[in-house]
């Protein structure tokens, strides 16, 4: 209860719970991608792969709605900033690091739950996870969430209002989604699709939750969660370093 | 006026503070007593701002010295914020938590042992009558509420100097009344100093002890209410900050007042 740390979690986690538009509105996206793509493209895999297509979409819209939420959360720091909010807590007598410690664990926090959200409507839908390994895609979750709203934060601690968000949202988290392997198997794409996932950091993200919850694996658990732990706390450093240099 | 020295709790020496091209403070040097209300008057782009931004740590100077109740702030910017309370210019609070959950936030981050939060936020929420309002959202409050409320937050942890940057823009008379008396009864009975900018001349010669008077990145002239009317032979303060910083605009004319506009465009916006 004295932590700033634990107080600045708080406060992602009861902003989060208090907009429901926004919960409930980001739970659309992932339900049509499920839907739309999961029963449209579902007979074509088959024919092709002789697998469920659910089965494999699932983990990867999974991915999909903790990147979004995560990296939404990261990016608040402009409207903070917008709505004075930052200054309030940039004045006061705690490290920034604390600071951004406390927003990443909750922006983390945020999208593990809508993560499991849409887990419990795939699983509605027809999707099968194996429960065995349930335990490790919840870290992948977590690894997901850190990296992006850590991200998230370390671009908003360079811009100065809104004008950027939707050159990073065309720019950087759609190429991130859809060159991931969130959607299509990545061992039958052309050789250039390949080598470009692979610089994606949440390729391994969607291999790692998909190779816990469906068995489907490229690179193997033990790759997955290195190249992922490696990259979050990479990215946390940056994160953490602009957030620290920010001045109002 | 006082024959005995006394102690300076805020030394500023030569500030400056450059945005690109544009000097926004310019060698700006005075002491603050402890125990006094000190207020800086100027027209918007002055530098008023930036200095308290500068004073407060949120910004870093290009160059100058600056000791905070003992403390060099650009040395240790934790220990120099423990020491302040500010109001800024602009809202900073957090429109999705309840007023209660601000204060809560504020103290759990100012350090407030736990077993005196709950007494202190009540105390203060009462002090600025809003404790009837304390569950509701501060998205619901009006400008004047949370102005009260951001005051209220502002000395939860009592600092020893309070900054308040133009804390009653756009507040109905009553609601200002109201706010420089509590913050007058703060200052006299936890001899806590107040460093404020105003527009309002006549809260600066009723609350303020000193004066100074900024314009263009300086202090042009600094004093009791007093000592400047009789220095510029005006018969009240809106007379004699006219007569200080008035002539200068008109003196630069056109690019006076482009000067002015990108003053206020770097200032605006930060």
């Amino acid at each position: 209860m004295n932590s700033p740390v634990y107080t600045m979690w708080l406060r992602q986690v009861k902003k989060y719970l208090r907009s429901k538009p926004r919960m409930i509105g980001s739970l659309g996206q992932p339900i049509l991608f499920l839907v739309a793509l999961g029963f449209g493209l579902g007979s074509l895999y088959q024919s092709a792969n002789g697998g469920n297509f659910i089965d494999f979409l699932a983990p990867g819209i999974i991915a999909m709605s903790i990147l979004f939420t995560s990296m939404f959360t990261g990016i608040e720091v402009i409207w903070d900033r917008q709505f004075g909010f930052l200054k309030e807590t940039l004045v006061a007598p705690v490290t920034r690091f604390k600071i951004m410690f406390g927003r990443t664990l909750g922006g983390a926090t945020t999208g593990i739950f809508q993560g499991i959200l849409v887990l419990i409507i795939a699983a509605i839908i027809g999707f099968r996870p194996e429960l065995a390994l349930i335990p490790l895609s919840i870290i992948f979750m977590i690894l997901i969430g850190l990296f992006f709203t850590s991200l998230g934060t370390a671009i908003a601690s360079k811009l100065e209002d809104m004008q950027g968000f939707n050159l990073i949202m065309n720019f950087l988290v759609m190429p991130l989604f859809f060159l991931s392997g969130a959607l299509f198997p990545l061992q039958d794409a052309p050789e250039f699709l390949k080598i470009i996932s692979y610089f994606d950091p949440l390729t391994y993200g969607v291999d790692g939750l998909r190779a816990t919850l469906t068995g489907m694996s490229q690179f193997g658990i033990g790759l997955d969660l290195v190249v992922c732990t490696v990259l979050t706390l990479i990215v946390l450093w940056i994160g953490a370093k602009l957030f620290s240099d920010i001045q109002i | 006026m006082e024959g005995k020295k006394e102690e300076n709790i805020i030394e500023v020496k030569n500030l400056v503070k450059k945005f690109g091209e544009l000097t926004a403070v310019n060698g700006v040097s005075f002491e603050v007593k402890k125990g006094e209300v000190f207020a800086f008057l100027g027209p918007n782009g002055a530098g008023k701002s930036t200095t308290i931004k500068i004073l407060t740590t949120l910004l870093n100077p290009t160059s100058g010295e600056i000791i905070l109740d003992g403390i060099n702030p650009e040395k240790d910017k934790n220990k120099a914020r423990k020491s302040f309370g500010i109001v800024f210019q602009d809202p900073s609070l957090d429109d999705d938590l309840t007023a209660y959950e601000n204060l809560e936030f504020h103290a759990v981050f100012y350090g407030v042992p736990e077993k005196d939060r709950k007494e202190r936020i009540e105390k203060m929420l009462k002090f600025v009558e809003l404790w009837e309002r304390k569950d509701s959202l501060v998205k619901t409050f009006s400008g004047g509420m949370k102005r009260r409320l951001e005051i209220a937050r502002g000395l939860i942890h009592h600092p020893k100097i309070l900054f308040l940057d133009e804390p009653t823009v756009g507040l109905d008379p009553q609601t200002r009344n109201h706010l420089w008396g509590f913050i007058k009864e703060m200052n006299k009975e936890e001899g806590m100093t107040v460093f404020m900018t105003t527009h309002y001349m006549e809260e600066a010669e009723e609350v303020a002890n000193r004066i100074a008077i900024m314009d263009h990145g300086k202090i042009i002239e600094k004093g009791t209410a007093k000592e400047l009317k009789k220095k510029t032979k005006a018969k009240n303060l809106e007379d004699a900050f006219l007569k200080l910083t008035g002539h200068e605009i008109r003196d630069e004319s056109a690019s006076g007042l482009d000067h002015l506009r990108s003053h206020a465009r770097a200032w605006g916006r930060r």
